[in-house]
């Protein structure tokens, strides 16, 4: 019994300590309003989670030591209690109460961080579509026709607005510090708008596993002063490479890439996220996720389509 | 002919090369082991072809237990792996289908085999019943997930092994992206151990319903048989969306078919939505039976009846029906918009409270009690405050929006680890040590068991309390490796150590069997911890095939307890008559084997050749359509004896 | 769970414990075919309109043959009810012959099916065409594949019937059977009625 106690007292010492220094952690420093209202509804729970927490350790930690059955009390028959009406209905009430503290920012939150923050609404955001490949993050900016990969920079202080994509598998797309995480699907578009409002370069990753190289799948964030930005536009027109079509296909197959500036955008040749089409058709290949082991049949190749119902052929005899 | 055997046997890498080389030489020592001491018919004719629940429970353990360190050895390499930056001990892609193969076995092959073997060797005792519905059926539901662990298990050293995730998501786990044939694997093998699962469902559901002993209301069942039946419910709503979820995307591989694929009008989420369907309900499928067992011990090493039974009841209710409810909580990121995540974030949320409403229930049982520390019940102990931080983190990560920081990090690695660990296997050691003097006629040893109580649940909390925080300061979970300006590495670390410790606990639970298989003091009485309450306590120790001598007439909520205390006798030798038993059969080995070639057959691709084969397990079928085997009787005689022997007359009435 | 007949004051099927447990576990294994198919059609909702390159459902659908199916298994499924009355009488001849009507019915049924497959595959439509051919196909065939299971347990059972003759045990087999074909019948006319109809509509 004493070692139960010791154990408990020295876990909960062990994530206190964890939770002072808990202002180191990433979620907990944000750098823009989305992000900051996520902190601030995770703290709120954080509260109550600890209120629970403690309350009900406390009662198991009471009832164990105090009932426990000693030398004593050998003969001591406990009472078959059934139950108490009162006592169990408030201990349903007491959670439908925290629940209801609990959901009420947490559908705020949802509806707010749908949209650019209210002070920011009167400014003009900043439109990058995000594409997401194996095993890289491309980013496109229509309005300054500007492509970049593994890297994305944009303007402090101003709303951005990413239409994000997937190019074949899906990711999720995330940055810690300036807002939670959204998916990119192929035929599909999903928004995620963000200011951030401290200049700084931030992490970003994908979180959904998507094979082989998912580990190498981190782009930055730069976050600079809209002059710097303008600057930064003005110099990518001047030195950077054009863009093209076939180069940009070629991109597309799964390896890893370094940061990459393109003048120019891939938005001209496909619509990865064309919902009801069939664009992402052309830019499939297989043959380039071959791993180790039996290969197998693959169905979209047409030479294969016409083996599909001859079976035998396939130890290679 | 040129086979291409370096693409069929995956041994490239030394760890590979050195599995197969032990696999082949355990094999061999194994058979040769069987040949030596004649044990082969023993296999046969008393385990593997039993009819008996029993039997077939144990089996099940047996299974679950083997997985579990298969699952567990998984578990080792990739906290091996991840223990330092950039470490190179596995590559990404054999990370990949370890982290794959250890959610996969864990939950289909371990917990769930686990359970349904806890629920054979127990529910038929708790309702007074001297079997279950349909024996021979439920002999061929654990040849049925056996064959599946099998096909699953050997994807790894022939053909290679699944590497989309347990979760094994579209695109990802399309032709398209994993061309091999490893997923496939997946496919096939649980779409087989489904069936099996659907089989325990119909069993028990019938048994449970049909077979209780006279005067057991359904109200007066004890807990743990309350929770199977509806675990079993669950199992028959949930069940068929994951059956055609699998077939979808089993068409989609072998046969070409567009469900989820990215071209030709596929929808990737789609196999999202209908796994989570499944795969929620899924959870609250291995953890209502927990809490069964839970209910149970901490009543009889409380010396006190379950508190507020009913609203226990019917939170086990409400938690089924909610969690049909909430599968888009595992993707609020996909970006459905804000009233659909709250509505989702509601119905997640609500769980919490018939889940608290179980936790004061079991507070409050132990309140004014006398608690009793065996091993059990440490284990119980163990399992609530465990539980509860698996249960909060729960509620953090049901809030949609907060959920956007936490997806997918180690945050929810840790939290599902809580609940399945804390929650699940602590209730299965639980249930291990309070069930089985019942069935073995010994305890398990005292002094080992505490050493394996302790090092378990330090090692657990250790591997992944770190987790919870990796998971804030933004480690990914499945990331292989990182690199060291992360500064994740000494939280690693840490879990790796807490691995290594909770890998030592288990070791001694296994040494724990052996020796007290060999050492530990037989035991003959019936109410093995002197305080059970419900009707398995009162059939001899070890339970006889025939579980009871005279079907007991039930009068109250827990009937032994009830027994003992007025007095009543526990059984009538004038009563006992010729007792019915069904008989042994092969056929449910033959099909689990026919389903093994057909699985085969598919993963492999000979589409043609594999729908033909599957009339191999319709035949096993056809055959058992015409066996008319009615089964035999053990004479009263033979009862009477048995009920006797080496119990003195005394121990027929309660003290 | 013995054979022996427990009650005799019940139909036949009824008066052993074996047989009344069998049907139950057969209604719950029912209940879980109904999942299963309700979640085909769900799929099949949710792609029809998703037809890429691929033929569209007005374009391939044949509505007269599918008519003429329907009224097969419809009556199939009428000739079905005369097997468990004859059984009831106690005439295993006679349920032999409405169990020998009745396949006849289900086999023309597959006939047809399999000829509206060969021609959806002459139109363009197979599983690989499109995820509307996907989900249509694999709609249709699952029911098909429990059609041919369906045929070839009455015939096991008739053999039976026709060696043991009508007891507890052979009549709830039958009778097992019968609520099973009945099932499909049922899955059929919400096939006919969702995806036929409501295709053309």
């Amino acid at each position: 019994m004493r070692k139960l106690k010791g154990l408990i007292l020295s876990v909960s010492l062990l994530m206190a300590l964890f939770v002072l220094s808990g202002c180191e952690l990433i979620i907990f420093d944000s750098a823009g309003p989305q992000a900051q209202i996520l902190t601030d509804l995770i703290n709120w729970s954080l509260v109550w989670i600890g209120i629970i927490f403690v309350v009900v350790l406390a009662l198991f930690i009471t009832f164990v030591w105090k009932y426990r059955a000693r030398p004593d009390n050998k003969d001591y028959m406990p009472p078959q209690e059934e139950g108490n009406k009162v006592i169990e209905i408030i201990w349903t009430l007491i959670p439908i109460i925290i629940v209801v503290i609990l959901l009420v920012p947490t559908v705020k939150s949802l509806y707010a961080l749908e949209e650019v923050p209210a002070e920011y609404a009167d400014e003009e955001p900043l439109v990058i579509h995000v594409t997401s490949a194996d095993w890289k993050w491309i980013f496109s900016y229509p309005e300054e026709n500007i492509e970049t990969i593994n890297y994305v920079t944009i303007p402090t202080n101003r709303p951005v607005i990413f239409k994000l994509t997937s190019a074949g598998t899906m990711q999720s797309f995330w940055i810690p510090q300036l807002a939670g995480q959204k998916y990119t699907m192929a035929n599909m578009e999903t928004e995620l708008p963000i200011v951030a409002e401290r200049e700084g370069e931030f992490f970003g990753r994908n979180t959904s596993f998507n094979g082989e190289g998912y580990r190498e799948m981190e782009f930055s964030v730069e976050a600079v002063s809209q002059e710097d930005f303008e600057k930064w536009v003005a110099e990518v027109h001047e030195y950077a490479d054009e863009l093209t079509e076939e180069e940009y296909y070629e991109k597309l197959q799964p390896s890893h890439l370094g940061r990459e500036t393109y003048v120019g955008t891939h938005l001209q040749w496909i619509n990865h996220a064309d919902h009801g089409g069939n664009a992402n058709e052309k830019i499939l290949n297989p043959e380039a996720y071959r791993g180790h082991g039996y290969p197998g049949k693959i169905f979209h190749d047409p030479e294969n389509a016409g083996q599909q119902h001859d079976g035998g052929d396939h130890s290679g005899h | 002919m040129d086979i291409k055997w370096d693409q069929i046997l995956i041994i490239e890498e030394p760890i590979m090369f050195w599995t197969f080389i032990g696999l082949i030489v355990s094999t061999i020592g194994l058979v040769a082991g069987l040949t030596y001491f004649k044990k082969w018919g023993w296999l046969w004719n008393e385990w593997l072809t039993s009819t008996d629940a029993k039997k077939v429970g144990i089996m099940y353990i047996t299974l679950g237990i083997v997985m579990l360190v298969r699952g567990g050895i998984d578990a080792l390499m990739m906290k091996y792996q991840t223990s330092v930056p950039e470490n190179t001990f596995l590559s990404a892609q054999h990370f990949n289908e370890v982290f794959s193969a250890h959610g996969t076995i864990m939950i289909f092959f371990m917990a769930m085999p686990v359970i349904f073997g806890i629920m054979n060797l127990i529910v038929p005792l708790q309702i007074g019943a001297r079997d279950v519905a349909f024996p021979k059926l439920n002999l061929l539901g654990f040849w049925i997930t056996a064959s599946a662990a099998i096909l699953y298990n050997i994807a790894f050293l022939v053909g290679g092994s699944p590497d989309a995730g347990w979760t094994s998501y579209f695109p990802l786990a399309g032709k398209e992206f994993t061309p091999g044939i490893g997923n496939n694997y997946y496919y096939i093998a649980i779409q087989i151990s489904g069936f099996g699962s659907m089989i325990v469902a119909i069993n028990f559901m019938v048994t449970i319903l049909k077979m209780r002993a006279p005067g057991m209301g359904l109200f007066k069942m004890p807990m743990f048989t309350w929770t199977t039946l509806i675990t079993c419910l669950i199992m028959i709503i949930a069940f068929p969306i994951f059956t055609i979820a699998l077939l979808a995307g089993m068409l989609d591989r072998i046969f070409g078919a567009h469900f989820f694929t990215v071209a030709d009008g596929g929808l990737d989420m789609m196999w999202a939505n209908l796994f989570w369907l499944w795969a929620h309900p899924e959870v609250y499928i291995v953890i209502l039976p927990a809490f069964g067992i839970i209910s149970e011990v901490v009543a009889t090493f409380s010396k006190k009846r379950l508190y507020g039974y009913h609203s226990m009841v019917w939170a086990v209710i409400v938690i089924s029906v909610f969690s049909l409810l909430v599968w888009v909580h595992h993707f609020y990121t996909m970006g459905v918009g804000p009233t659909v995540n709250s509505i989702f974030s509601i119905t997640t949320l609500a769980i919490a409270v018939p889940t608290g409403i179980k936790l004061f229930n079991w507070l409050f049982t132990m309140r004014k009690g006398r608690i009793v520390f065996e091993q059990p019940m440490l284990w119980a102990l163990a399992f609530i405050p465990t539980f509860l931080v698996g249960g909060v983190t729960g509620v953090m990560l049901g809030m949609a929006s907060a959920d956007f920081q936490y997806h997918n990090t180690l945050f929810l690695v840790a939290h599902f680890h809580y609940t399945l660990v804390g929650g699940v296997v602590y209730a299965v050691f639980a249930a291990f040590y309070y069930w089985w003097p019942k069935f073995f006629g010994f305890k398990l040893n005292h002094k080992l068991g505490n050493w394996h109580f302790w090092l378990f649940n330090i090692g657990f909390n250790l591997t992944f309390l770190p987790m919870f925080f990796l998971g804030l300061d933004g480690a990914a979970r499945r990331m292989y490796t990182y690199s060291a300006e992360t500064g994740f590495a000494p939280l690693y670390m840490l879990s790796f150590i807490g691995t290594l410790i909770i890998a030592a606990g288990v070791t001694i639970f296994v040494i724990n069997i052996v020796y007290s298989t060999l050492k530990e003091k037989r035991i003959t009485e019936r109410d093995v911890w002197g305080t059970g309450r419900t009707l398995e306590w009162m059939v001899p120790t070890p339970v006889p095939a025939y579980n009871f001598a005279v079907i007991p007439k039930v009068e109250a909520i827990d009937e032994f307890w009830h027994r003992k205390q007025t007095g009543k006798e526990f059984v009538n030798e004038k009563e006992i008559k010729d007792i019915h038993m069904p008989s042994h059969s092969w056929l449910p080995a033959y099909i689990g084997l026919a389903f093994f070639i057909s699985g085969f057959l598919f993963v492999w691709e000979f589409q043609a050749l594999a729908i033909a084969s599957l009339a191999l397990p319709f035949l096993g079928m056809a055959i058992n359509s015409f066996q008319y085997d009615d089964g035999f009787y053990i004479p009263a005689k033979e009862v009477i004896e048995t009920e006797r022997k080496d119990r003195g007359e005394q121990q027929w009435k309660a003290k | 769970m013995e054979s022996k007949i427990t009650n005799y004051s019940v139909p036949t099927e009824y008066q052993s414990e074996l047989g009344k447990m069998n049907i139950l576990g057969f209604w719950i294994f029912i209940a879980a075919e109904i999942i299963l198919f309700a979640t085909l059609f769900a799929l099949y909702g949710v792609y029809h309109n998703r037809t890429a390159e691929g033929p569209t459902g007005p374009e391939v659908f044949v509505i007269r043959d599918v008519m003429i199916q329907t009224i097969l298994l419809l009556t199939s499924s009428f000739t079905c009810g005369y097997v468990i009355t004859s059984l009831r009488k106690g005439n295993v001849k006679s349920a032999n012959i409405w169990i020998g009507i009745t396949l006849l019915f289900g086999l023309g049924f597959l006939v047809m099916e399999i000829n509206e497959f060969i021609h959806y595959a002459h139109a363009g439509l197979t599983i690989q065409t499109s995820a509307f051919g996907s989900s249509l196909l694999t709609l249709l065939g699952t029911h098909g594949a429990h059609v041919t299971f369906g045929v070839v347990w009455a015939i096991l059972l008739a053999i039976q019937l026709v060696q043991r003759g009508i007891t507890p045990i052979t009549a709830s087999k039958v009778h097992i059977w019968s609520i099973y074909w009945h099932f499909l019948d049922v899955v059929w006319i919400f096939i006919f009625t969702f995806v036929y109809l409501g295709g053309l509509m």
